[in-house]
């Protein structure tokens, strides 16, 4: 059966064809070692959407966010950007589609040497060196806001908590305005009025940006709360994808476990 | 919306690579573990190496880093570095008024104090001190990063960390070397005249012109500018160990250790190798 990827098109049809999604992954397989981590895993996520990649600990969901950003390299499969495989680019070549996407890192990542406003400059300083000093500063005073940390512009990453840094984390993986965002595990070791916080905000922003989005996360209810579509990972597998009510429906154990005890 | 489930047992994939064999060192003896490792570790530097003089020669460049490092190496090493340099001007005047005495060639002091420091003390003592110095601090800097994630983020941002972490920082460490080294053989003559002069008293132009006579720039260009060779295994090393780090606040450590511990041996290895180079292409 052709799929879309099969189609050759060239690079500004595929941005603009509605029939490719934004963000696909092929047949991912991927081990350390002797530990298979991912076992032929595909997914796709279109504008707008908002997928959830759940399971237990060392399922590899971190790992498929490494895959896409191309932090790390596949064994074997494909990952699209507009239909593009970026699996086994260079690192230089990797960089036109990496400008594409956000990331927001499980502990955020912060440069420490810098403010919280610099930090959220740095993408742009890198990529955007034509654009205005004063533009620059409005989009990260912007941005600063809509996370709620315009107040603390100033401050070191040091002098903030885990919460504040996701925050900025967050307005630091938006403010190239990518077509697609990568979180995470973005409410790990938060408490749950934060948790609730950063999953408004994921939400807020995702109405207002219109990403592709793919939320790593073993927190059921904050992916109920943010996420379009869920998919449930176990042994390096896709057990099922669907919406929630698609999983309180099945059958399969593993996923009603997994309901039961989140 | 898509309605997937399958089952959660796993297939064999003829694609899925051969689960690999067990490193050798855990096989064999130790000593051929040790070998293994030897050859991995220049296998990687190789492999690192090659990664950041493609990354550096190719734009953007990254010119506000180097700048900010060149400060960083330079300036800011200046201190410790003269300090280290005058020290060794004090002793080695002190050790070589005693050993010329006897035979009778004080007059020889100022030559042998200024082509003492000049030649070999001054470079060799500055690499070491900056190897300590800046290697430490290099590696412990991105080893942190490393932990942390901070290194995946800047790639993440679509920015080559081998341009702006790796030679950025090798770049300052080949540049300041020499004018370091420079500053070290200024302050060894000046203390190694103070001392002289304590005992004897000699003008301090009457000191060089003893110091220097007979004296070309082959005599002294090539030990000074030998000391960018030190910059580049300093900085190539540092920041080697510190983007290889794995093991959290202990690997951390380990890298900022390791950093100093490889730099000053190869320092002074490869200072064996280019004295022999020196000799044979500018006698």
């Amino acid at each position: 059966m052709t799929t879309a990827y099969d189609i050759p098109m060239k690079q500004d049809q595929l941005e603009s064809s509605e029939s490719v999604p934004i963000l696909a992954v092929s047949n991912l397989h991927k081990s350390f070692e002797s530990h298979r981590v991912l076992n032929g895993i595909s997914l796709s996520v279109n504008r707008g959407e908002t997928l959830a990649v759940l399971g237990r600990s060392g399922t590899g969901k971190s790992v498929l966010l490494r895959l896409i950003i191309g932090l790390v390299k596949p064994d074997s499969g494909s990952v699209f950007i507009h239909g593009r495989d970026i699996a086994n680019l260079s690192l230089d070549q990797l960089g036109e589609f990496r400008k594409k996407m956000g990331f927001l890192f499980q502990h955020a990542a912060l440069y420490d040497s810098l403010t919280v406003g610099e930090n959220v400059a740095f993408p742009l300083e890198h990529h955007k060196k034509e654009m205005p000093r004063s533009e620059k500063t409005d989009r990260v005073r912007r941005l600063l806001a809509e996370v709620g940390m315009e107040g603390d512009i100033d401050k070191m990453p040091s002098d903030i908590s885990g919460g504040m840094q996701k925050r900025v984390g967050l307005a630091r993986a938006l403010v190239l305005e990518p077509e697609i965002l990568l979180l995470d595990e973005p409410t790990a070791g938060l408490d749950p009025i934060s948790s609730g916080e950063i999953d408004d905000l994921v939400l807020t922003l995702q109405r207002e940006h219109q990403m592709a989005s793919i939320v790593v996360t073993h927190d059921l209810h904050s992916a109920k709360t943010i996420a379009n579509r869920l998919a449930l990972l176990d042994k390096g597998n896709v057990v099922i994808e669907g919406t929630f009510e698609d999983l309180q429906q099945s059958n399969i154990e593993f996923v009603q476990e997994f309901l039961e005890h989140a | 919306m898509s309605n997937r489930e399958t089952t959660t047992t796993t297939t064999t994939n003829p694609a899925f690579p051969v689960q690999r064999a067990a490193p050798i060192s855990t096989q064999a003896s130790p000593g051929i573990g040790l070998m293994s490792d030897f050859f991995e570790w220049f296998g990687s530097l190789g492999v690192f190496s090659w990664q950041v003089l493609k990354a550096g020669v190719t734009p953007p460049y990254e010119w506000r880093e180097l700048i900010r490092h060149l400060d960083e190496v330079g300036s800011k090493s200046l201190p410790l570095v003269a300090m280290a340099g005058a020290a060794i001007g004090t002793v080695l005047s002190m050790e070589a008024r005693s050993s010329l005495s006897r035979f009778g060639a004080k007059a020889m002091l100022p030559s042998a104090i200024v082509y003492s420091v000049v030649l070999e003390m001054g470079p060799i003592i500055t690499g070491l001190v900056v190897s300590g110095r800046v290697g430490a601090g290099i590696g412990a800097e991105l080893a942190s990063m490393k932990v942390t994630e901070q290194i995946d983020a800047i790639e993440a941002s679509a920015i080559n960390p081998y341009r702006f972490l790796a030679a950025t920082r090798i770049l300052a460490c080949i540049l300041m070397l020499p004018l370091l080294t420079l500053a070290a053989d200024a302050t060894g003559v000046l203390a190694g005249w103070l001392t002289q002069t304590l005992v004897e008293p000699v003008s301090l132009r009457q000191f060089i012109d003893s110091g220097f006579s007979g004296a070309t720039f082959n005599d002294f260009l090539p030990p000074t500018f030998k000391t960018a060779v030190f910059g580049l295994i300093v900085g190539l090393i540092a920041c080697f160990q510190g983007m290889r780090t794995r093991g959290g606040a202990e690997g951390v450590g380990r890298a900022a250790t390791n950093s100093v511990v490889l730099s000053s041996l190869f320092v002074i290895l490869a200072d064996v190798v280019l004295v022999k180079f020196i000799l044979v292409f500018f006698p």
